[in-house]
């Protein structure tokens, strides 16, 4: 038993971080197993039954319990087929073959074109079993084996797939009526119409049909089934109901005119059975009261969705008001406060300037009080000089140092404090580079001019 | 299936001289095993297929091919297709195939036959298992002419779906006869191990459909063939399509032929349709090896001679309805087994009418190229079908001769014969091109008896390194992809009669494949440092009571990893 598969996909990579105790990690048990008869027949079971019986000795009930718990595969010849023959049946005679119907005869009414192949000849067995002219004949009895080649016949046709679907397509024992109006008002309105569609649905090519449903059915379902059926794919065919042929060979004339005329009626069947179905959809979809519901939900979706298109746009309406407003009023503000700004800004300018001014009429005042720094009546040039250097050095200067100055000036009343004062303004100025000393006439000459 | 030793006093070992027979409805065989192979014998007449018939004419007995000649002159006194009346009621017996010859009825609760079986006017009423004995009693004396030993014992196939009654009323029948019966078989295992026995097979793992067409009835049977122990899966029975339903297409055939040459219907008077009957089996046979069968009866009716031919491909026309139902019959069963075409490994043919070549041509057609079919036409080495039943018997007689009668009874005791099968595959993980996705490799097949035992070799990584090893249960389902199809340029012909179908061209084609799904995780386990190109050897143990036990380790190093899984 040593089976030695190779197998070349290559083992998976051992994963960053897996563990097991001594490498093995069990997670799972095997799935419940099938208790199941094993042959025994051939070496391997010889070998097996050695290792199973080990001297040991297994009794009657032992053999019981374990053909008990074995899964069976042989089917049960019983069953299923226990149809009462009607006696009128019995009596039919075979030659009208075409008019009999071929699951009553072998017992299968209850399964008709749902009936496996596997059971019509099961059905076909028994009633052999049954209805053989040669047991009837051994058992005494000098009946006619009618009935017997009735069954032959509906055996012939049913195990055949082409024969069958011919019988199935005009089987109206398969057929359900579409339901009354009393048994709608009697609420069977999706039991009854099931049923039919279910029969109705054996015809379709395309299998599996889908289910006519009850009230509890999505919406998507039934516009499903009403699809399906409004396109329905239908194998049914109508030659099982055809005229026979003459079978010599000498009218061939009447011959192709029966062909001809049953290829027709064929045709016409065909056409009138899809008018048929569609009539019978159109009438089910008419009293469909799922339809009804599908739409009003379906209203009733389409015109909330009108309010809450409606609704939204109003909303986007009025939010776009308020941040128009919105908007205008912040400009407005802005508008208010640059106007407020600049009126500020004019304002001090004004003062700064009329600072300046003071401050520059203290300025012209030092010199005065210091009496452009000579004793006695002061010539006129000396005034010039004086006046001159205050107003390069009131030229070169900012409102903050003319301020500065002005601060440090007001006050002083002795000519040698003032003219400190204004001899350090114009060295600072000088050092800065903003005037030149050679332009200064008066107010640098500290020690030149014997003031002191 | 083990017989109740009462009836049949047992012989010791040392004593039995052991064959294996096969007995049908239409045709029995016996066969012996020399030196491990089985051999099918001959009779007085030379035949290895010897019809199930006897036949008494002014008292003295035929079987075989004289016995069926029977059938034209002495019908009455000629019994036939009687193997599956034994065990069963009056009631409950299918008498179709014996209309051409002697009737059955009901007698004593048992069935009998009304023959004339001796000398002289007188009839007698033999009962169906006095019929048994007497047509065992002709084969057991085949098999000790042809020994020079007395036969005493033997192993016997069955259909399985033979009764325990049956078996009962086959085992007394036999015993009566001077044969202990050592065992009955089923009919399509005994095929199934004629063909595992020839040395060259391999001993594994395979899901097998046993396709036995006999004359009357036709047996399906699909069966998972694990290593060498074989676990009936699914059975179909069918009556009406078998061997006599080919034989019928012929007979309509020719009678037609015949009917528009000379206004008779040879099939309205029994003896010409007996006639009808022989050489349309005769002609059906030839069909099988020639393309071209002649078909000739002297006298067929009120006298008149009639010579015919028929070619193969008018035959497999004329039969297509017949060849068709067996077709639906092995599909019906594969799927009646929960398995998909795709899921079966090997077809074997049985049975005569298994020398048909368009049955097995149409069966390779069903089943996917992977599957082999065996039969003569597909496979030059089959084994002749008309003989794999009696073969696998005789087979199994050699291997259970040397047992104690009491032995083979305990051994082959449901409580040995019914145990615990595997519902899912069991396998190890495996990975492809996309690093994620782990590929499932069965080790173990849905199906298997346990215990069980398998053991596979896989690849590690390029680069060797610590590989994961991880146990899971599988299963598979098919996956169908739709191919468009070729335009063949072919016009769909009027719809309204074609009773040819032969529209299938036109549906798109389908593509299918069993592909595994991963299921239940049972067990992970590491093996470290496995060498580039290396590969590990896993081995998975299921005890009788579903434990497992699983080991690994790398192929030519020491050590390696075990653990286990206790019972569900
Ligand atoms: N070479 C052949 N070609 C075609 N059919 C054959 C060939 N040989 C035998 N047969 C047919 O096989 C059938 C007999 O099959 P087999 O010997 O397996 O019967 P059986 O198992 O005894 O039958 P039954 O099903 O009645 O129990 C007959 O119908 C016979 O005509
Ligand atoms: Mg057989």
């Amino acid at each position: 038993m040593a089976t030695h598969t190779q197998v070349n996909l290559p083992l998976p990579l051992l994963p960053e971080g897996w563990a097991g105790e001594k490498d093995f990690k069990a997670i799972g048990k095997l799935s419940a197993a099938t208790q199941r008869s094993i042959e025994a027949v051939g070496p391997h079971f010889l070998a097996h039954a050695r290792r199973a019986r080990h001297k040991r000795t297994f009794s009657e009930d032992d053999r019981i319990q374990a053909q008990e718990n074995a899964k069976k595969v042989e089917d049960d010849d019983s069953g299923e087929i226990s149809e009462p023959e009607d006696p009128m049946m019995l009596s039919r005679d075979a030659k009208d073959w075409k008019q009999q119907d071929h699951y009553a005869v072998l017992g299968l009414s209850k399964y008709r074109y749902k009936a496996t192949e596997e059971q019509i000849k099961r059905a076909h067995r028994k009633k052999v079993l049954r209805h053989h002219p040669d047991k009837k004949a051994a058992a005494g009895s000098t009946e006619d084996d009618s009935f017997f080649k009735c069954i032959q016949k509906a055996t012939e046709v049913l195990l055949d797939p082409v024969k069958r679907r011919q019988f199935d397509s005009v089987d109206e024992g398969a057929d359900v009526e579409p339901p009354t109006k009393k048994q709608i008002k009697d609420g069977k309105f999706y039991k009854a119409w099931s049923a039919v569609f279910k029969a109705e649905g054996r015809f379709s090519r395309v299998q599996p049909v889908p289910k006519f449903g009850d009230e509890k059915s999505t919406k998507e379902d039934v516009e499903n089934f009403y699809n399906f059926f409004y396109n329905f794919d239908s194998w049914r065919s109508f030659e099982y109901q055809d005229e026979d042929v003459p079978d010599d060979n000498e009218n061939r004339d009447q011959k192709r005119h029966m062909e001809r005329k049953n290829n027709n009626a064929r045709k016409k069947k065909k056409v009138e059975d899809t008018a048929r179905l569609r009539q019978l959809v159109d009438d089910v979809l008419a009293g469909d009261e799922r339809i009804k519901k599908f739409r009003q939900e379906a209203n009733a979706s389409k015109n909330k969705k009108r309010l809450d298109k409606e609704a939204a746009e109003k909303k986007a309406k009025d939010d776009a008001e308020a941040a128009k407003a919105a908007a205008a009023q912040a400009a407005k503000e802005a508008e208010e406060k640059a106007k407020a700004d600049r009126e500020q800004g004019k304002k001090a300018k004004e003062a700064a300037k009329a600072a300046v001014k003071k401050n520059r009429r203290v300025m012209k005042g030092s010199v005065k009080d210091a009496n452009y720094f000579v004793d006695g009546a002061a010539p006129a040039a000396a005034i010039d000089a004086v006046l001159n250097d205050v107003e390069l050095v009131q030229g070169n200067i900012d409102a903050d140092e003319t301020a500065a100055l002005a601060a440090k000036l007001n006050g002083l009343k002795i000519a040698g404090e003032i003219k400190n004062v204004w001899s350090e303004e114009v060295k600072r100025l000088v050092t800065a580079g903003k005037i030149k000393e050679a332009d200064i006439k008066a107010l640098l000459k500290i020690d030149g001019g014997g003031v002191f | 299936m083990a017989v109740e030793g009462s009836s049949a006093a047992p012989t010791a070992p040392a004593e039995r001289h052991a064959i294996g027979i096969s007995i049908g409805n239409s045709n029995s065989s016996i066969a012996i095993t020399v030196d491990d192979k089985a051999e099918v014998i001959a009779n007085e007449d030379g035949d290895r297929q010897i019809p199930a018939i006897l036949s008494y004419v002014d008292g003295e007995e035929y079987t075989g091919q004289q016995a069926k000649q029977q059938l034209i002159r002495n019908s009455a006194n000629t019994v036939a297709y009687f193997r599956d009346f034994l065990g069963q009621d009056f009631k409950s017996i299918d008498p179709t195939h014996c209309h051409a010859s002697a009737h059955p009825h009901e007698h004593e609760s048992t069935i009998a036959f009304t023959i004339q079986d001796k000398e002289g006017d007188e009839k007698s009423t033999v009962t169906i298992s006095e019929i048994a004995t007497r047509q065992l009693r002709r084969l057991k004396q085949s098999a000790s002419d042809y020994s020079g030993k007395e036969v005493n014992s033997a192993v016997i196939t069955v259909p399985t779906n033979f009764s325990e009654k049956q078996k009962d009323a086959l085992n007394k029948a036999a015993a009566a006869a001077g044969i202990e019966v050592l065992q009955f078989i089923n009919e399509p295992i005994a095929a199934l191990l004629a063909y595992d026995s020839r040395p060259e097979t391999k001993v594994g793992d395979k899901n097998v459909v046993v396709v036995d067409l006999g004359g009357t009835r036709s047996d399906v049977t699909v069966i998972a063939s694990r290593g060498g122990m074989y676990t009936i899966l699914a059975t179909a029975h069918d009556y009406e399509f078998a061997g006599v339903h080919l034989d019928k297409v012929l007979q309509d055939h020719f009678s037609k032929e015949f009917i528009k040459w000379n206004s008779i219907d040879p099939r309205e008077d029994a003896r010409s349709l007996a006639k009808l009957k022989l050489e349309s089996e005769a002609a059906k046979r030839a069909l099988s090896i020639g393309t071209n069968a002649s078909f000739s009866v002297e006298s067929l009716a009120e006298g008149i001679d009639f010579t015919s031919t028929i070619n193969r491909l008018r035959y497999e026309t004329i039969a297509r309805k017949v060849f068709e139902g067996f077709n639906r019959l092995v599909e019906g069963v594969v799927k009646k087994a929960g398995l998909d075409v795709l899921d079966i490994d090997e077809v074997i043919l049985s049975g005569g009418t298994s020398h048909t070549p368009k049955i097995a041509k149409n069966f390779q057609a069903i089943f996917p190229e992977s599957t082999t079919v065996l039969a003569p036409s597909t496979t030059p080495t089959a084994i002749n079908p008309s003989e794999l039943s009696a073969r696998g018997a005789a087979l199994q007689a050699s291997l259970i001769q040397e047992y104690e009668s009491e032995d083979i009874e305990q051994s082959t005791h449901p409580a040995v014969t019914t145990v615990k099968h595997l519902s899912n595959a069991i396998g190890v993980l495996s990975i492809s091109g996309d690093e994620t996705k782990g590929v499932f490799n069965p080790v173990l097949s849905a199906e298997t008896a346990v215990p069980a035992r398998r053991t596979v070799h896989v690849a590690v990584p390029k680069e060797g390194g610590d590989v994961l090893i991880k146990i899971v249960e599988g299963g598979s389902h098919i996956k169908v992809t739709k191919v468009e199809p070729k335009q063949n340029g072919k016009k769909s012909d009027d719809e309204d009669d074609s009773s040819d179908e032969e529209d299938s061209d036109e549906e798109p084609e389908e593509q299918r494949e069993k592909v595994w799904k991963i299921g239940n995780v049972l067990a992970e386990a590491a093996v470290k440092d496995t060498k580039k190109g290396g590969k590990v050897e896993v081995m998975i143990n299921v005890a009788a009571d579903l434990s497992v036990t699983i080991t690994a380790r790398e192929v030519g190093a020491k050590g390696g990893v075990r653990g286990n899984l206790s019972a569900p």
